[in-house]
């Protein structure tokens, strides 16, 4: 990593040491741990949308093998929750390849109506394999994570655990996008055409992308299984695979940060729209949690009629057009009429 | 020509009903430009096209340094050291100027998706290689002080050479150009009409389409003459210009 996003990973890891000093109340650091696992999901979802220039609908079901087969090898054979976690992790890159390599051979967004097709499987299996999976009465008695012996038994811990892995996938992204591969992603993303003629193998590398996000989501879907201590399918029907999609995008698909801020802003939304029925409350407006669906459709809308590249992006050019309006103005005060002759 | 590089035995693509290119047979003499010229829609393009493995032919042959390679993907055909450029320029608009190079040297470093991610020691060691690779290409296309420019926002001239650039950076033995000096003004032309000679002094075979026939007849040892997929007449620039089939093609007779 260099300049900028040097900066902003220092930024987000004292963020990560601060936040929980600041943040007491244990329903928000749960409410922030949870956003982690999204944010999870996300930066390796920004990889395969922004960077290889593909959609997966069925990430959720990525998230619920990992967070299954985390749950299913610990809670009924008691195998370590490590090696749980990895046998996730190569389950979803066998399944990955099997599902990347017909879709993704084939121009186009067939990988979407793939993955859309296998989260509904996922999530049907999830269901009607009680045996396995618990049904829709879910998994109880996961253990939770330790170290050696060590283990993770408060929010707080799980906090700071949480948000190191998500700094480690931010870490991973950026070495990536920033290396030989992934200067061909992008390069595919631009032309496929000149990448072909440059000897990239498209199809190779699109499956090898749509892998890698398929682990992110695993080792995301593992961690919510070790913090929750029970799963059941409620959590990963298709609208969660929607809601990730909508966190890249609504954050901005050809940047990690974006993923990131995306992922963070729909993750804390119906926090804070509670936080505002209470107000309007106060002031004689009866607000209903049913109305959150009306704000999100709205905020959604909004972002993507008007900031079509998403929040990060619009944010850091709203700063450097306030900035340059700035100079302009301290210009004009400074120099006073021979600013305005230059002009 | 006894040496030839690239070989095409009656060579034919159909669409559908339409013979785009008809029994052609052509050899390019290893370390020569050759220019392949015909009016629009004469098959030039087409012939890049199945060279290049962007389409496969609907039979004969094409024989690169004497393997066939009918049946390859383009990225393949890229790996045994053919490289090309577009008629419409096709550079990665959003990447560097340099880095849109460094993307060019894909073929000569090795780093695979795992490594990428964890960047151990070696792997930065090969980042510096390809830099100082992508940088000697800028340097000998006079690009460099476009470096960190995002490429969609240079002007076409330099659109063109930074294609150029990116297809030199594979260290190819044959390069294919497809309209180089279109949209490029008198000054450029000039210069893209150097850059090609000295292409060919880097012991590099160049095969053009060009329309431009002032450059042409300049720099090519060989000009190739196509109409409705056939080829017409071959050799060097002066006997084509007496030939008279040529110029019946030209003039529509």
């Amino acid at each position: 990593m260099k300049g900028k996003n040097s900066a902003g990973f220092l930024v987000l890891i004292i963020s990560i040491i601060l936040i929980p000093f600041l943040v007491t109340n244990d329903y928000y650091l749960g409410v922030l741990i949870f956003t982690a696992f999204n944010c999870l999901a996300s930066i390796g979802l920004c990889l395969l949308m922004g960077y290889a220039g593909q959609i997966s609908i069925g990430h959720g079901a990525f998230v619920a093998i990992g967070a299954y087969t985390s749950g299913i090898l610990t809670a009924k054979f008691a195998w370590s929750p490590w090696i749980a976690m990895l046998c996730g992790v190569l389950l979803v890159i066998v399944i990955a390849f099997c599902l990347g390599i017909p879709a993704l051979r084939l121009k186009g967004h067939y990988l979407a109506m793939a993955t859309l097709g296998f989260a509904s499987i996922v999530h049907i299996v999830a269901v009607a394999a009680v045996d396995l999976t618990g049904g829709p009465s879910g998994l109880v008695n996961i253990p939770r994570l330790d170290f050696f012996g060590y283990v993770l038994n408060s929010d707080k811990q799980y906090f700071y655990f949480s948000w190191s892995v998500v700094a480690l996938g931010v870490y991973i992204a950026f070495n990536l996008i920033n290396s030989r591969v992934g200067r061909g992603l992008q390069a595919i993303h631009g032309s496929e055409d000149a990448a072909a003629s440059l000897g990239i193998n498209i199809t190779s590398y699109k499956v090898q992308v749509f892998i890698l996000s398929a682990v992110f989501a695993s080792v995301s879907g593992s961690l919510y299984a070790y913090y929750m201590n029970y799963i059941d399918p409620g959590p990963f029907d298709v609208s969660y695979s929607v809601l990730l999609v909508t966190m890249v995008a609504v954050g901005g698909l050809h940047n990690i940060w974006g993923a990131l801020i995306g992922a963070i802003f729909l993750s804390l939304l119906p926090e804070f729209l509670s936080f505002l029925s209470d107000y309007l409350q106060l002031l004689g407006i009866e607000y209903q949690p049913d109305y959150d669906t009306l704000v999100y459709g709205g905020i959604l809308l909004t972002i993507m009629l008007f900031l079509p590249e998403g929040i990060f992006v619009s944010l850091v050019n709203a700063i450097g057009f306030v900035k340059a309006s700035m100079k302009k103005l301290a210009g004009k005060k400074f120099s006073g009429g021979s600013a305005g002759r230059e002009q | 020509m006894s040496n030839s590089i690239l070989e095409l035995e009656m060579l034919r693509k159909n669409f559908g009903g339409v013979v785009a290119v008809s029994d052609l047979s052509l050899h390019i003499e290893q370390g020569s430009i050759t220019s392949l010229i015909g009016p629009n829609g004469a098959g030039k393009t087409t012939i890049f096209n199945l060279v290049t493995g962007f389409l496969e032919p609907s039979s004969g042959q094409i024989r690169f340094s004497g393997r066939i390679v009918n049946k390859m993907k383009p990225h393949t055909i890229a790996s045994i050291g053919i490289g090309r450029t577009f008629q419409n320029v096709q550079i990665f608009p959003k990447m560097s100027v340099i880095e849109n190079i460094m993307v060019g040297r894909h073929l000569r470093s090795r780093a695979g998706i795992f490594y990428s991610c964890i960047l151990p020691p070696f792997l930065r060691k090969e980042e510096k290689r390809i830099h100082e690779a992508a940088e000697e290409q800028l340097h000998f296309l006079d690009l460099a002080q476009y470096a960190h420019t995002p490429a969609g926002s240079l002007p076409l001239g330099n659109q063109r050479m930074l294609e150029i650039a990116r297809a030199l950076a594979l260290e190819p033995k044959l390069l294919l150009l497809d309209e180089p000096a279109s949209g490029l003004n008198a000054r450029e032309t000039i210069a893209m009409g150097e850059l090609i000679e000295k292409i060919k002094q880097m012991n590099i075979t160049v095969l053009l389409v060009e329309h431009d026939m002032e450059l042409v007849m300049d720099i090519s040892d060989y000009v190739a003459v196509i109409n409705f997929g056939r080829l017409i007449a071959q050799g060097p620039p002066a006997e084509i210009q007496e030939n008279k089939d040529v110029i019946a093609a030209y003039l529509g007779e």
